[in-house]
C-alpha cells in the first residue's frame, strides 16, 4: 500500500490515490473570486492542482461517466406510462438549465423542502409511474448528476423562498449544534476552523456546490446526505436516515448559506 | 461482531483547581501503552487536532497546540483533566471530553453511555504525555 493511499477514519476524510494525473494541471478554475469582499470560498479552492485539473477538465473527471449515463437514463423509457424524461422535459440542456441551482425547493405536494433526488424520483412516481430510485443508487446520481450539469457555471439560487425560513433555521440550528461522542458541531469545523488541517485533510467551508460528487474517497459518486453521514459518523454521532427532514434542512441550509456562488457538479473532491 | 453493549460507569475523580491530581486506577499508566492510544486514529485520535514528535505520522492536525513539550507546560494532573473534561476549563474548546458520557446528544449507537477512553487509557496516555518534555 502506498503512503497516498492511506486512510484516516476520523470525519471520513482520507487521502485516496489520484486515479488520473491531468496534463492539464493549473488550467482549472471554477472557484469564486473574492473581488467584492466575499469571503466564502469553494470547496474546489482548498484542492490540490491535480484533483483541481480533475475536475475541470471533463476528460478526466470521473463524475462525467454518470453524466453520460445520466443522460442515457433522461432518454430512456419507464415505468408503466412508458415514458422518458425526455418525452415531457425534451431537451435537458434546455429545460433543466439552472434548475439544480434552486434545490432544496419548497414542494406544493409535500408543504415543505425536497432535494433534487427526491424532485425526481417525484416526477418518476407521479408521471412515468415507475419505482423511485433507491437512495444512493447509480441511477439516482447519474440523474441528479446530469440535471445538475445543465447549471454548472449558474449561481445557486437557494434561500430565497419564504415558504422555507422556517426549514432554513431548523437546518442553521442543526449546523450550529455539537452531536455524537466527540461533541462537534458543522460549525466547530466549518466555520470556527477551515483552511486548518484535520489529520492530513484541509477542511473547507463546507458549501456544497458540486454535488453529485464523484469522491476520490469513495471512489465513486456520491451525493451530499452520504457525505454528511460521514462527517456524523465521523463525530461519532448517529446518521440521520436518507431522506430524512433533518437531512434536507441541513442541505438547504448549506445550499442557502451558497447563495450565489457558481454550481460545479459533478465536483471531484478528495 | 458480538453485539454486547457494556454500560460502562464511570470511576469517581476530584477536581482541584485546574488539575485531577489523583490517577483514576490505581495501577500506574504505561507510557508504551498510551503512546499506541496517542498515535492511533481509532483509539486516541490526538494527532487528527495536535502535531507532536512523531516523526513517523503523516498527517497530523494544525487545530490545536503541540504534543511537544506538554510535560514541561504542565503537570500530570492537569494532563488528567484535559483528557477527562477539557470544557470543563474552556467550554469553547473543541478538544473532546475523553471520559465523560453525561450531556451529549445523538452519540452512534456503538458509542453510546461509553467515554471516549476507559480509565486506564486515560492513566496510559496521562504516564506518555508526562514524558514530552522538550
Amino acid at each position: 500500500m502506498s503512503a497516498g493511499s492511506r486512510r484516516l477514519s476520523f470525519l471520513g476524510v482520507g487521502v485516496a490515490p489520484v486515479l488520473i494525473v491531468s496534463a492539464l494541471v493549473g488550467s482549472a478554475a471554477v472557484g469564486l473570486a473574492d473581488a467584492d469582499g466575499d469571503s466564502r470560498r469553494s470547496g474546489f479552492d482548498f484542492m490540490g492542482p491535480q484533483t483541481q485539473a480533475m475536475q475541470g477538465d471533463d476528460t478526466s473527471n470521473p463524475g462525467m461517466l454518470a453524466v453520460l449515463e445520466g443522460e442515457d437514463i433522461w432518454n430512456r423509457k419507464a415505468g408503466a406510462a412508458d415514458k422518458s424524461c425526455a418525452d415531457c422535459h425534451g431537451d435537458a440542456a434546455r429545460s433543466m438549465h439552472g434548475v439544480a441551482a434552486h434545490y432544496p425547493a419548497f414542494d406544493t405536494g409535500t408543504g415543505g423542502p425536497i432535494n433534487l433526488d427526491q424532485r425526481i424520483n417525484t416526477c418518476r412516481e407521479k408521471n412515468q409511474e415507475a419505482e423511485p430510485f433507491p437512495w444512493e443508487s447509480a441511477e439516482i446520481l447519474a440523474l441528479s448528476a446530469y440535471v445538475g450539469l445543465q447549471s454548472r457555471g449558474m449561481p445557486v439560487q437557494v434561500g430565497d423562498d419564504a415558504r422555507l425560513a422556517g426549514a432554513i433555521k431548523a437546518g442553521d440550528e442543526a449546523f450550529h449544534r455539537k452531536q455524537g461522542q466527540l461533541d462537534f458541531s458543522c460549525a466547530d469545523c466549518h466555520d470556527a476552523n477551515w483552511d486548518r488541517k484535520l489529520g492530513g485533510s484541509v477542511i473547507p467551508q463546507g458549501h456544497a456546490t458540486g454535488y453529485p460528487i464523484y469522491r476520490l474517497e469513495w471512489q465513486s459518486m456520491g451525493s451530499l446526505q452520504r457525505r454528511l453521514r460521514n462527517c456524523m459518523a465521523g463525530v461519532r454521532a448517529e446518521p440521520y436516515s436518507y431522506g430524512s427532514p433533518e437531512f434536507v434542512e441541513l442541505e438547504l441550509y448549506l445550499m442557502s448559506r451558497s447563495r450565489g456562488m457558481a454550481v460545479e457538479t459533478p465536483a471531484v473532491r478528495p | 461482531m458480538i453485539g454486547v453493549v457494556l454500560a460502562l460507569a464511570l470511576l469517581p475523580y476530584t477536581v482541584v483547581g485546574d488539575a485531577v491530581p489523583a490517577p483514576l486506577v490505581e495501577a500506574p499508566g504505561d507510557p508504551a501503552r498510551g503512546r499506541a492510544v496517542v498515535t492511533s486514529r481509532q483509539r486516541g485520535l490526538c494527532l487528527l487536532c495536535h502535531t507532536g514528535p512523531f516523526p513517523e505520522e503523516r498527517f497530523q492536525g494544525d487545530l490545536a497546540p503541540s504534543l511537544a513539550g506538554v510535560g514541561s507546560r504542565l503537570s500530570e494532573g492537569q494532563i488528567r483533566l484535559r483528557l477527562i473534561d477539557s470544557r470543563r476549563l474552556d467550554p469553547g474548546s473543541i478538544m473532546p471530553s475523553y471520559y465523560r458520557t453525561d450531556g451529549l446528544e445523538r452519540v452512534g449507537a456503538a458509542w453510546r453511555d461509553k467515554p471516549v477512553l476507559s480509565a486506564e487509557e486515560i492513566e496510559d496516555v496521562v504516564a506518555f504525555l508526562a514524558t514530552l518534555r522538550d
